[in-house]
């Protein structure tokens, strides 16, 4: 046991150690800060801005008070300003850059609004505009039909709408976009994770092996002890770098205090934290992580050199690519049919099985099963790993290819 | 307390590394492998060490069969040197000692005492790939040696070192056998064979064609070397009974005889030629042994 901490120990500090892996660290934790402050920085750079004066075309004369007085009811800052200028010379004015935008408004059978400004795709203030236009509009058509006040206010109530599902399983629609926010994020975290630490262990067993040291290592400790003591040592690398994100991620909402930040918090779902959803993303990464780390050794101890690597680990990568699509798409289709039986398939699951779990009120014996069936993958292929990578270590060649698995049993073969 | 290896033999599929090899290295020995590229010394190596287990045979160490559990006392120092590139020289060797179960304190100590003793303390804070070649070898031998060791296996230990550095290494390694540590290890030179062996083997395509102590060895090779130096033509010595072969020199010629009898009636024959100025009858180099032997030159 003694040796397996040795090596634990090891795989951990040095790989903490390395400059990418801090630097990763800390520019991922200022990320989620420069995230979480994104509006207050904004607003910063817009401080300045006392809100852009609209200038107003317009023969009627009465038209800009009561656009002025839309636009403050919908608190907007644009200034509705009367000018005398001509047309020609407020274009010109735009072309210059000393006129924002103007407006030609003539009042007919209904109202018409011309919006000038720099470029026509230019969305925000445009849109306050057309609905401040849109507003006087109303109420003079009300004015003309006789309408009273309170007969608007019932031509715009909105209807009642709501959605039912009739499946058990499935949550309320409520329920299911909170959660879905919440998945969506861990998802894409273990997505990540089994792809980034796995690819580590690869790369760390291909460097041992192109230099040679792996024949001094293996002649100390055995080679399974070696395999997994380093399996274990990146795995609790990967827990702490992941609780870092996580509580350089909560500080960083919960201390910016912007009005986005408790804005995602809802939507996200992170407003009422389902503790369960959190254990399950840990579960499955942790057995995601052990079953691709596992198959990542087995392939990094088959390669001579670090750059076939990548090479090797491709069919890994498009197990856990094709993972990927199953588990987004069925974000928005957990019930789906072909997301059920992936679920239960080993090296589908961490992220599936994770995704119905969150998504959907399913027994826990669905869980359960999947849970059990991985760690049988795991067993069955640590017991298959450790037997190829006793002998793949030892084996130096030119070619390699997955091929090469049957030669690496054979040579570590006992007998 | 020996180190035994009993007709081991090692088959990847249809090819045999290594055919029924037998040897037997007693305590505190020092025990040299030559051998040609592919001879079956590293396979040997590694079966010793555990790393691949012989078809057939058994090999033990003091009667029982080497296995992880014997990991602290076995040291081992690859053909292929082999270490972190980008790990300090002083971490490295105290983890490589500690994964043989040498406590911290120790493998700290021991590591500075080992570098000070190849005079390269100074590095003991710097990457391995800083170092130049003939220092990385000796932190390689430091890392096989750190952690006291009574088995030890070195191939081919000198390769690539200047003769400062080999006398250098030399010198420690005699040093652990004094301590009582055995030691195997395969050499591309013969001279570093002779010079520091008791006993020997050869190999050839997995067989052992030759092993005993050096002197046994020379001696039971039958053939020995008489030198002469002469100014006249010696050719006609080579029809003498015994001479196998001939070799001119620059001051003379160099007879390989069968027989030590035979020298005699050389010298006679050479006297009768001319003015002889030097005489002698010289043991076999272990380059001939292994060049008869083997039937090829070593390197």
């Amino acid at each position: 046991m003694h040796s397996f901490w040795i090596i634990f120990k090891q795989a951990f500090m040095t790989k903490a150690r390395t400059k990418s892996f801090i630097i990763t660290t800390i520019i991922v934790a200022a990320a989620f800060f420069l995230l979480a402050n994104l509006p207050n920085i904004i607003e910063s750079f817009q401080g300045e801005d006392d809100g852009q004066v609209l200038h107003v075309i317009d023969e009627s004369g009465g038209l800009t008070v009561q656009l002025q007085a839309q636009l403050e009811q919908s608190e907007s800052d644009i200034q509705a300003m009367p000018t005398d200028l001509s047309e020609e010379e407020l274009k010109q004015g735009i072309t210059e850059g000393t006129i924002e935008s103007y407006l030609v408004m003539e009042e007919g059978n209904t109202l018409s609004a011309r919006y000038v400004s720099e470029s026509a795709n230019e969305i925000g203030a445009g849109a306050e505009v057309e609905n401040a236009v849109q507003a006087i509009q109303t109420a003079m058509t009300a004015e003309r039909l006789g309408l009273t006040d309170a007969e608007v206010g019932e031509l715009f109530t909105p209807a009642d709408f709501a959605r039912e599902a009739v499946s058990e399983s499935s949550k309320t629609e409520e329920e299911l976009s909170q959660a879905r926010g919440l998945v969506y994020v861990l998802i894409l975290l273990i997505y990540v994770a089994v792809i980034y630490y796995p690819n580590m262990i690869a790369m760390e067993v291909a460097n041992e092996k192109s230099s040679r040291v792996m024949e001094i290592l293996i002649s100390s400790v055995s080679p399974v002890k070696h395999m997994f003591a380093k399996i274990a040592g990146i795995g609790t690398l990967g827990i702490v770098q992941m609780m870092i994100f996580g509580i350089a991620g909560y500080f960083a909402f919960k201390t910016s205090g912007s009005d986005m930040a408790e804005g995602f918090f809802s939507v996200m779902g992170f407003s009422e934290i389902k503790v369960s959803t959190f254990l399950f993303a840990i579960l499955f990464f942790l057995l995601g992580y052990f079953l691709y780390a596992v198959l990542a050794a087995l392939l990094g101890s088959l390669v001579s050199r670090t750059e076939d690597v990548q090479q090797l680990m491709l069919p890994m990568m498009f197990l856990i690519i094709i993972s990927s699509f199953i588990a987004f798409s069925g974000i928005g289709m957990p019930e789906a049919g072909y997301v059920t039986i992936s679920s239960f398939i080993p090296f589908f699951a961490p992220l599936v099985m994770f995704l119905r779990v969150g998504m959907l009120d399913i027994p826990l014996w669905e869980p359960l099963l999947s849970i059990a069936i991985m760690l049988l993958t795991i067993g069955v292929l640590g017991w298959f790993g450790a037997r190829v990578y006793r002998g793949g270590v030892l084996m130096y060649g030119s070619s390699q290819s997955l091929k090469d698995i049957g030669k690496a049993i054979r040579l570590g073969n006992k007998k | 307390m020996a180190l035994s290896v009993e007709h081991a033999t090692k088959k990847f599929g249809d090819f045999t590394a290594v055919d029924d090899l037998s040897l037997r290295v007693e305590e505190g020995e020092m025990h040299g492998f030559l051998g040609a590229n592919g001879s079956g010394k590293t396979t040997t190596f590694r079966m010793i060490l555990g790393l691949l287990d012989p078809t057939q045979g058994q090999i033990t160490w003091n009667g029982k069969p080497i296995t992880y559990e014997s990991s602290p006392i076995i040291g081992y120092l690859p053909e292929e040197r082999g270490l972190y590139s980008k790990m300090k020289v002083e971490d490295q060797l105290i983890y490589l000692a500690q994964l043989r179960k040498m406590s911290k304190v120790d493998a700290r100590r021991e590591t500075a005492a080992w570098l000070e003793r190849f005079e390269v303390p100074h590095y003991a804070g710097k990457k391995v790939e800083e170092l130049s070649k003939g220092n990385q070898q000796k932190i390689q031998l430091i890392a096989s040696l750190v952690h006291k060791p009574s088995l030890i296996i070195l191939d081919e230990p000198f390769s690539g070192l200047d003769p400062v550095n080999v006398g250098m290494l030399k010198s420690a390694i005699l040093d652990v056998q004094k301590q009582g540590a055995t030691i195997v290890f395969s050499s591309h030179r013969m001279d570093h064979v002779e010079e520091l062996c008791d006993d020997m083997s050869i190999l050839d395509h997995g067989k052992v064609v030759v092993s005993g102590s050096i002197r046994e060895v020379k001696r039971n090779f039958g053939k020995q070397n008489v030198r002469l130096k002469i100014d006249q033509d010696l050719a006609s010595l080579s029809r003498l009974p015994g001479v196998e072969n001939y070799t001119k020199t620059i001051d003379g010629a160099l007879l390989q005889i069968s027989d030590e009898s035979s020298a005699q009636s050389i010298l006679e024959e050479a006297m009768k030629l001319g003015q002889l100025r030097h005489f002698s009858i010289e043991e076999p180099s272990l380059e001939e042994i292994f060049i008869a032997k083997v039937g090829k030159a070593y390197a």
